[in-house]
């Protein structure tokens, strides 16, 4: 079910407000895009830690760099489809190799505007971002993680990149069962056949195949990896051992994202098969998000599919080399 | 001349033979911008600027941002001269594994900012100047940039924010030696007028020899210059400056001395001094 409609920005922001009342030290910069955001209230409500720099992605950067030199907590926040790309050198340079403290909230990301095309999808960002060294890399998958993420992040010092979507999203996780840790994955369902492992918001899709897949005896587990950097190992390698295949989703090309990551911890240390998908090396149809989504088969159904096409492959890992702990 | 800029002259001397002895050494640096900021950054660092080079991290220090990241011997020089780190450390520059890169990193004490692509210091300057006036604090923000740098538009950008954020506690500095890689500025990509581009910014201008350490010293002692405005000082300066052969040279840009030229170079430099 979707959550009362709130997307992730929201949950955000409302998150960020709470904890910005009582922190001065946190502030909400963006470009133009306080709307898009959902930042409005929060201008309204703290006006003085709330830095409008107009349509100039290179230079929010920049200054939340600066105010986080200063002892600042910035979230730079705007469209995922301009931060990732137009002031790259910015977050390569000020954020990722200086180490400064700022936390770039990347709203609207992957294919989320839809139909506005290829300029404003961000099909690229997972792989810009995590290549730099430093940069921690997040996509929360429901409201209730965006929540707790929020207040994580105000703890956790250092570069980070955070991409969530535009539109409501349905709910993975509960209230009160919602957990979050960087760069620890959430088992969220167990399976001996195939391990299903998503990011963002193709979670929920791995869970609603896993549903589909039972029905014809097919055993998949579920994780969500929020933190696409640093990758959680530990559960690749459990994943790895009781499946013997791995099929990754994401909203994003399939070259460079979650996929490449986890294809480049099994390939130097198991010999299993993995599926990725995504999006293919094209820009992508006119189409909204979710039309994208079924057409690409980033879907339940399109997973399923993937799935079983793959199902009759060989297992041909050893246990017993992974139990060597060769990671 | 009063002893005080007397002694900065000198003491701008000296860092001119060291930054030279240590590209020598390092058969690598940028010789010319080098040479041309370092009145400037003997001004701020010797005279303008409040710190403790003995706690860098003093929360109300002024900072300072070398945008113009290549132009880092003299800024090395005089962030030890300053007491950030042992002088003994600059005879490391060029060799592996040395706190001292061919850009400024934050691994050298002192150093506000990784800096080397351009146009990034004043946005960051920016962000520092912001915060400042959040926390209520006196201190000041200062960036040197490069009049080649000014072709990033990313320049332009932060300028129109402390502009617009009326931050009279940032200046900015640019090194207006009329040289960069390819050649003479306005034939490589017109930034004239300069001075009309800053004030429709909102930015208040001042226009100053910026090899002259008593000039730049008296007009960024004015602070604020003028309230609600943010400060740019546009330094005029030679590229190469104190040495004949490498002065107005755009091929000095990052060019190494020989063995006969540092002699040379030497010579003229010591004579500065009489």
């Amino acid at each position: 079910m979707e959550s009362d409609n709130i997307p992730c920005r929201q949950a955000f922001t409302d998150k960020l407000l709470e904890l910005a009342k009582k922190d001065r030290d946190i502030i909400a910069v963006t470009t133009d895009a306080r709307g898009s955001v959902t930042l409005n209230q929060f201008a309204e409500v703290l006006p003085d830690q709330f830095v409008e720099v107009g349509i100039a992605e290179q230079n929010a950067i920049g200054v939340g760099a600066g105010l986080a030199l200063s002892g600042k907590k910035p979230f730079v926040c705007g469209p995922a489809c301009f931060y990732s790309a137009r002031s790259y050198e910015q977050v390569k340079v000020d954020v990722a190799y200086t180490r400064t403290n700022v936390k770039i909230i990347a709203v609207s990301g992957g294919v989320s505007y839809g139909a506005l095309g290829s300029t404003h999808h961000s099909l690229n960002d997972i792989a810009a971002m995590r290549v730099l060294p430093d940069m921690t890399v997040i996509l929360p998958c429901d409201v209730h993680q965006t929540g707790i993420l929020t207040e994580v992040l105000t703890h956790f010092d250092g570069p980070v990149y955070v991409r969530m979507g535009r539109g409501a999203v349905p709910e993975v996780y509960t209230k009160d069962n919602a957990v979050f840790e960087i760069g620890k994955a959430n088992l969220l369902l167990e399976g001996k056949d195939v391990a299903l492992i998503g990011t963002g918001e193709t979670v929920y899709h791995c869970l609603q195949a896993a549903g589909e897949l039972k029905k014809s005896g097919i055993s998949a587990c579920v994780i969500d990896m929020h933190t696409v950097k640093p990758l959680d190992t530990d559960i690749l390698r459990n994943a790895a051992l009781k499946t013997g295949r791995i099929v990754t989703v994401e909203e994003h090309h399939v070259f460079g994202g979650l996929g490449s990551a986890v294809a480049e911890w099994v390939v130097q240390n198991c010999n299993i098969p993995v599926k990725i998908l995504g999006f293919p090396d094209e820009n992508a149809v006119h189409g909204s998000s979710g039309e994208l989504f079924a057409y690409y088969g980033l879907d339940s159904k399109g997973i399923c599919k993937s799935v079983r096409e793959i199902f009759n492959r060989r297992k041909d890992y050893t246990s017993k080399h992974l139990q060597k702990g060769n990671n | 001349m009063n002893t005080e800029y007397k002694e900065l002259e000198r003491k701008a001397v000296e860092i001119r033979k060291k930054l030279l002895q240590m590209i020598f050494n390092a058969k690598s640096g940028h010789t010319g911008g080098a040479l041309s900021s370092v009145d400037i950054l003997t001004t701020l660092f010797f005279h303008t600027m409040n710190y403790h080079s003995d706690k860098p991290g003093w929360s109300d220090r002024d900072r300072f941002i070398l945008s113009k990241g290549h132009s880092v011997e003299g800024y090395y020089c005089v962030l030890a001269e300053a007491g950030f780190f042992p002088k003994e450390v600059l005879d490391t520059y060029g060799k592996f594994q040395s706190i001292l890169a061919g850009h400024p990193t934050r691994k050298v004490p002192g150093v506000e900012l990784n800096s080397g692509a351009l146009g990034h210091g004043l946005s960051v300057g920016v962000g520092m100047a912001l915060a400042a006036k959040m926390d209520h604090k006196k201190n000041r923000v200062f960036v040197l940039m490069g009049d080649g740098e000014q072709g990033e538009g990313s320049v332009m950008e932060a300028a129109n924010s402390a502009g617009h954020n009326r931050l009279d506690n940032l200046t900015a500095i640019i090194d207006r030696n009329f040289l960069q890689i390819s050649g003479h500025t306005e034939s490589v990509m017109s930034l004239e007028s300069l001075s009309s581009r800053w004030k429709a910014y909102h930015w208040h201008v001042d226009e100053a020899n910026g090899n002259n350490i008593e000039e730049l010293a008296g007009l960024l002692d004015t602070y604020p210059v003028e309230t609600g405005k943010p400060h740019l000082v546009i330094a005029y300066t030679i590229k190469g400056r104190g040495v004949s052969f490498i002065e107005n040279r755009a091929e000095w840009h990052h060019k190494v001395p020989s063995a006969e030229q540092m002699e040379q170079a030497i010579e003229e430099l010591n004579k500065m001094l009489k």
